[in-house]
């Protein structure tokens, strides 16, 4: 029943007498931390839509020069960064796969899998920690240009993330050594998992975003009305 | 039943209140009767629905109100009762939403010939800027201020050069003419509002907002900083005086290009000696200062405040209050050096004299600590004075002549010619101290402090 | 996991040590207790700061504890108090918490570990909060807005520290709002009872529900301009800061908007106005209904009329911002869209009144604080036309009529709900009544006390008072009766602001020695009365957890013996003295 007509029932009416019978059904899958999951998810992507609308506003000034675009800007050609995008896609993979061996019950696999996935996300960090550096030799500080503030503001807001990603998986990790039953696991791991795949998203939406051109910003920030 | 009864009342008040009420609208100044009418509308059609709406509620409480025998009425819903009052909600709303957005649209596009004038706020001063003959206003940038060149004004557009540039808190316009100001601000944010010309907008750092309107009546109108911006929000006051069109060009013409403060010369030490031989009878042969002779220490003083109270003395801004018998006395003698290159070798003269000895005050100093943090925004930490934010030196000074002139501004002695906006902001700001303890102990403090940097600012 | 299988479980999980019971617990009503009392406590710092700031205004140059730099602490304390960590917090963690499980027969919330984080992160924000009083400088002066420049910069008092423990306090907050407000969503949407629908929800669980929700979308705002202010104050970045000469000194940011963070604090700031008016609105409609022993009119319209504020509550931020500088044709949608919300509120307020119509209206106190509400909030909704509409903004915004109009529907509408919520549950909570005869001269010193403080300021706003001034004297358009008005607004404060001594008085007396309250008072139709035990115990509900058979108001439905049907009434259980008409009226 969609939302609508729900909102068009009117309570006030008589049921059959006793009990509607479609009323003692559950009316959906009792799985609350899927949908405190969702709300969150929406949560954070309302944080980064809101960072990324306020660069988009403030790349209007006329202080802001994009970190790419031209030959000697530190992304113009981000193989680094290139290279930090597939490691963060291998974490992703692994826990999907980990997902997977969970599912089929082969728990020991599976657990190899999702730490693969955090050595990954680890590895990320570390990757992500060095263009940080490379970015402040090259002469781009946090204070440099605002591009560059948005650069190093952005990318430590995802990290936070993922480390927060890392924290929640490191209490599924207790429940393989503690051996409760797959179905709690694959439970958690399927909710760990999906928040592992937003998060490689935002990061494709940040990269993209991120060494984009002067003028895809522009008209980016034109759509968006500033 | 008394809740029905007071209700009544309330609304009965609120009605009696809004007719008898003497705080109302000042009566207005400029083309805008069109807000006022918006507003006299939704006042309308708002005061009906509020009293006809509550009336209802009265009668619904009283008629309805819990009797032996009374049932409830089991009404869940009636589509069109509710359909009829969307409706007539509606057609409220956009009736006084269609006034006011024709009008806003008027207010979006200042009309053509509206001339351009650009006031400028900063912590919590006002000064404006007039484009010249050109009709162009110079580019700016904030970073350009100097001492020199407080507008910020870049030296090098040959459109700033004529920009005629008033450093006053007052502004004079010209009757029946549209003027479109341009806001901008040196640091934080503030508001341009005339209560009388109905409009305000933000003074924002950064950009530059603007609003428009044409003064139709002459008169003087108090001009206020209504967006919060730090401790001296409050005494950020200004006025904009509207003149007939003929006065306004007189007033227009003597004011100070752009190029001519660029242009000004240095005074000489060596000949402003002689003038200083008349001042050394009373303020000491170093500048010293004699409080026997109630003159005040002038070594060691900010020489842009010398100058200016010089002026005001010249202007009769200052020394003309009744209760100012110094200052009275120090009329005739700023009037000796009337011409402004004699001025500048004076003040020259003046800023050679060395840092005489400090005297001794006392007061519980940590109290004046806690007193000064009100005081520190503009003066300075160390009491070090800055002439960006219009505040003389106070370390230094002899702790008799601060707490006179403490006094004098809490009673209005100094700070109550209308032209005396600095004095007048310090009326405002001396409200905070509230007993003779209090100036002394603030006295005492000033007078401990030493500021690191003594090199002068001229 | 269902329903049957918590019920199942509920009674291994009773606490027994007073540590585990009301310290650290994961009942939600011991949560709601502790959200409520640390509510109430700030909520009564915030009180105090506002008498003060009361004082300098009505009687200036008397008191010399008050100077420029302590006035605009208070005021900036008292308004960020009482919105985010009162309102909000009373609102949603308080009886948010106590009523959600109960209104929809749940044994608990769904996550109560991340209940008691909640509570207790919140009360961490709230020391962090008061810590500022206590650091060099004291306290952030910016004004509960904060906006930079001057936030952060000389001039303003509290730019150094008492700002950075502000935005970390809302970080914090933040945080607790977030894992508060996820569980309350959850726990709707998934642990009601059996035959607990939507559309059967009481009013206030869909206030609540939906401004969660938006508290959800957006607190974010919040955080995103906390996070980047704090960057522009701490490392020096341009988010926010253009050049800038601040007291002669040439600051090394360039370039920034200070604008921008204007729309991001009202785009959080805006939404927050309904995530304290929403649960109000579901409150005073259950209260309403309840005592006037009739069923609310157009139960589908209030429901819809919520959603719809909900949404259109994320379009109209920028209506705080007309005089802002923004590019002025921004002007022309956010005065539209504005003027359109008063549409679906002004439903609200007729459905209300014609609740009462027709009516068995009883004058309990929490129905007089309730019917004070409808009357408060009608003058709020209306001045609100007046700021909305953009034009009229430009005279009237930034001075009085602007606190004037928010007191009244933020601050003194809210509160007479909160305190018609407190009178009408405090025998559910505590199994004891409050007295009535204090809960009178309650209300009757609240509503005309405050009533008299908040209207004459909308005059003096017309007059052109600017707010956020710490003293008037000076100018010339600003007549001495002004002053005069001034200091009677002060007395009248004064006195409101004592008389809720009588508020907490009462509830000391009541607790102690107040008449024991019959398990349903107020002959109330939704589940919370219906607990087997009053007060509930943990777990609510005993072993089996009620079955609900209709919505939340059968009041004096015709041919039915009694003047209310609760919830979990069977028709076949239903006294019925007409059947032919008991059965009419379910058509």
């Amino acid at each position: 029943m969609s939302i609508f007509s729900k909102l068009m029932e009117k309570p006030w009416l008589a049921q059959p007498e006793g009990m509607d019978p479609s009323l003692l059904q559950p009316a959906a899958t009792y799985w609350p931390a899927r949908i405190a999951l969702r709300f969150f998810l929406a949560t954070v992507t309302v944080i980064f839509l809101l960072f990324i609308m306020t660069m988009l506003g403030r790349s209007q000034m006329g202080d802001f020069h994009a970190l790419a675009g031209e030959p000697w800007l530190p992304f113009d050609r981000p193989v680094q960064l290139w290279w930090n995008t597939g490691i963060l896609l291998l974490s992703s993979l692994a826990m999907q796969v980990g997902l997977w061996l969970a599912r089929k019950d082969q728990l020991q696999a599976s657990l190899l899998a999702v730490m693969l996935a955090v050595l990954f996300v680890l590895g990320f960090m570390l990757a992500q920690w060095y263009v940080w550096q490379q970015l402040a030799l090259a002469g781009f500080g946090l204070t440099t240009n605002p591009a560059s503030s948005y650069f190093y503001l952005l990318t430590a807001v995802h990290l936070a993330h993922l480390l927060g990603g890392v924290v929640a998986l490191g209490a599924l990790l207790q429940r393989y050594w503690r051996q409760q039953g797959s179905d709690r696991i694959v439970a958690s791991l399927t909710l760990c998992t999906t928040y592992w795949h937003y998060l490689f998203g935002i990061w494709l939406v940040l990269f993209a975003l991120l060494t984009s051109s002067a003028g895809t910003i522009d008209s980016l920030a034109a759509l968006c009305g500033f | 039943m008394a809740i029905a009864i007071i209700i009544l009342l309330l609304i009965i008040g609120t009605v009696i209140f809004h007719f008898i009420s003497p705080w109302y609208f000042t009566p207005l100044a400029s083309n805008w009767s069109a807000i006022d009418n918006t507003v006299e509308l939704t006042f309308w059609i708002t005061g009906i629905v509020f009293v006809a709406v509550n009336l209802f509620l009265v009668y619904v409480l009283f008629r309805y109100r819990s009797r032996p025998g009374l049932k409830a009425e089991y009404e869940p819903e009636n589509k069109k009762l509710e359909g009829w009052l969307t409706l007539a909600t509606t057609i409220g709303i956009a009736a006084m939403l269609a006034p006011g957005l024709y009008v806003w649209g008027q207010f979006v596009k200042p009309p053509d010939n509206a001339i351009q004038v650009e006031a400028v706020g900063q912590q919590w001063h006002w000064s404006y800027r007039f484009p010249g003959e050109d009709g162009v206003l110079g580019k700016v940038d904030t970073r350009l201020v100097r001492e020199d060149n407080p507008f910020g004004i870049d030296p090098t557009d040959p459109a700033g050069q004529d920009d005629i540039l008033i450093f006053s808190n007052e502004l004079v316009l010209p009757l029946d003419q549209p003027v479109k100001m341009l806001l901008r601000s040196k640091d934080v944010l503030h508001n341009f509002t005339v209560p009388q010309f109905r409009v305000k907008m933000d003074m924002v750092p950064g950009i530059s907002s603007f609003l428009w309107f044409t003064p139709t009546r002459t008169g003087v109108f108090d001009l206020m900083c209504e967006e919060l911006c730090g401790i001296g929000h409050y005494a950020m006051r200004g006025r904009v005086v509207v003149k007939e069109p003929d006065e306004f060009k007189r007033w227009l013409a003597r004011q100070v290009t752009f190029a001519q403060t660029q242009s000004r010369s240095a005074g000489d030490a060596a000949l402003g000696r002689a003038q200083y031989m008349v001042c050394a009878a009373c303020h000491g042969p170093q500048g010293e200062g004699n409080e026997g002779l109630h003159a005040p220490r002038l070594a060691g003083q900010d020489l842009w405040y010398l100058q200016r109270q010089l002026k005001n003395y010249q202007h009769g801004v200052r020394g003309t209050t009744e209760g100012d018998v110094f200052g009275g006395q120090m009329i005739a003698m700023a009037n000796l050096v009337s011409d402004e290159q004699s001025m500048q070798h004076l003040l020259a003269y003046i800023g050679s004299l060395p840092e005489p000895a400090r005297a001794k005050a006392d007061g519980d100093l940590r109290r004046g600590q806690q007193l000064y943090r009100n005081c520190m925004h503009c003066h300075g930490e160390q009491a070090e004075g800055s002439f960006h934010m219009n505040a003389p030196r106070l370390a230094g000074l002899e702790p008799w002549y601060l707490s006179r002139q403490i006094v004098y501004f809490r009673d209005r002695v100094r700070g109550g010619h209308p032209d005396d906006f600095y004095g007048a902001q310090m009326s405002l700001l001396v409200q905070s101290l509230r007993s003779e303890e209090d100036i002394d102990d603030l006295v005492a403090y000033i007078n401990s402090l030493q500021p690191a940097q003594l090199a002068r600012r001229d | 996991m269902t329903q049957t299988a918590i019920a199942e479980h509920a009674d291994e999980h009773h606490p027994t040590s007073f540590v585990s019971k009301y310290i650290w617990s994961q009942d939600h009503k011991v949560i709601a207790i502790q959200y409520s009392i640390t509510a109430i406590f700030v909520g009564l710092v915030a009180l105090v700061l506002s008498g003060l700031m009361r004082l300098q205004l009505g009687f200036p140059d008397q008191f010399s504890f008050i100077n420029p730099e302590s006035y605009l602490q208070f005021v900036t304390m008292h308004g960020m108090i009482m919105v985010v960590y009162l309102l909000t917090a009373l609102l949603l963690g308080g009886f948010g918490n106590y009523l959600i499980p109960l209104m929809i027969g749940a044994r608990d919330m769904v996550f109560p570990l991340l209940n008691m984080l909640s509570y207790w992160t919140y009360l961490l924000s709230v020391i962090v909060l008061l810590a500022s009083f206590f650091v060099p400088g004291g306290p952030t002066g910016a004004g509960w807005t904060l906006y930079p420049p001057q936030a952060i910069l000389p001039g303003t008092p509290g730019a150094d520290w008492g700002i950075l423990l502000m935005l970390i306090s809302l970080g914090i907050f933040i945080v607790a709002f977030t894992m508060g407000g996820l569980n309350y969503v959850c726990t709707i949407l998934q642990a009601r009872t059996k035959g607990m629908t939507l559309m059967r929800m009481p009013l206030t669980i869909w206030g609540i529900f939906v401004a969660t929700v938006m508290g959800l979308l957006a607190f974010p705002a919040l955080l995103v301009s906390a996070i980047m202010m704090m960057m522009d104050k701490v490392v020096g970045t341009s988010f926010f800061m253009p050049a800038i000469i601040s007291m002669g000194e040439t600051l090394d940011h360039t370039g920034g908007s200070p604008i921008l963070f204007q729309h991001l604090f009202w785009f959080f700031g805006h939404p927050e106005v309904y995530i304290v008016a929403l649960p109000a609105f579901g409150i005073v409609s259950d209260i309403l209904a309840t005592h006037a022993r009739k069923n609310i009119f157009g139960y589908r319209m209030m429901v819809w009329a919520i959603v719809v504020i909900g949404l259109l509550s994320f379009v109209v931020w920028a209506h705080h911002m007309y005089v802002s500088g923004m590019n002025p044709y921004f002007g022309f949608f956010f005065a539209t869209t504005t003027l359109i919300i008063a549409v679906p509120t002004a439903l609200k307020v007729y459905n209300w009144i014609l609740t009462l119509w027709k009516g068995n209206i009883q004058l309990t106190v929490p129905m007089l604080f309730a019917i004070g509400f409808i009357f408060t909030f009608i003058h709020g909704g209306l001045s609100g036309l007046f700021l909305g509409n953009v034009v009229i903004d430009l005279p009237l915004s930034d001075t009085y009529f602007v606190v004037g109009h928010f007191h009244m529907v933020m601050g003194l509408s809210p509160i007479l709900v909160l305190y018609a919520a407190l009178y009408h549950w405090f025998p559910k909570v505590t199994g004891r009544m409050l007295h009535t005869g204090l809960g009178k001269i309650h209300f009757w010193t609240t509503l005309v006390g405050a009533y008299s403080v908040f209207l004459p300021m909308h005059y003096l706003g017309i007059l052109g008072l600017p707010r956020r001034y710490f003293g008037m004297a000076g100018t010339d358009y600003i007549p001495e009766s002004a002053q005069l008005l001034n200091a009677n607004i002060t007395v009248a404060a004064i006195i409101v602001a004592v008389v809720q001594l009588v508020f907490i008085v009462n509830v000391i007396i009541s607790l102690r020695s107040g008449q024991k309250a019959p398990a349903n008072p107020w002959g109330a139709t939704t589940l919370e009365w219906q607990t087997p035990d009053n007060p509930p115990k943990h777990g609510n509900w005993g072993p089996e957890a009620p079955v609900v058979y209709r919505w939340a108001y059968d009041f004096s439905v015709p041919g039915a013996k009694d003047d209310f049907i609760p919830q979990n009434v069977p028709n076949s259980a239903v006294e019925v003295t007409d059947a032919a008409a008991f059965a009419e009226a379910g058509k």
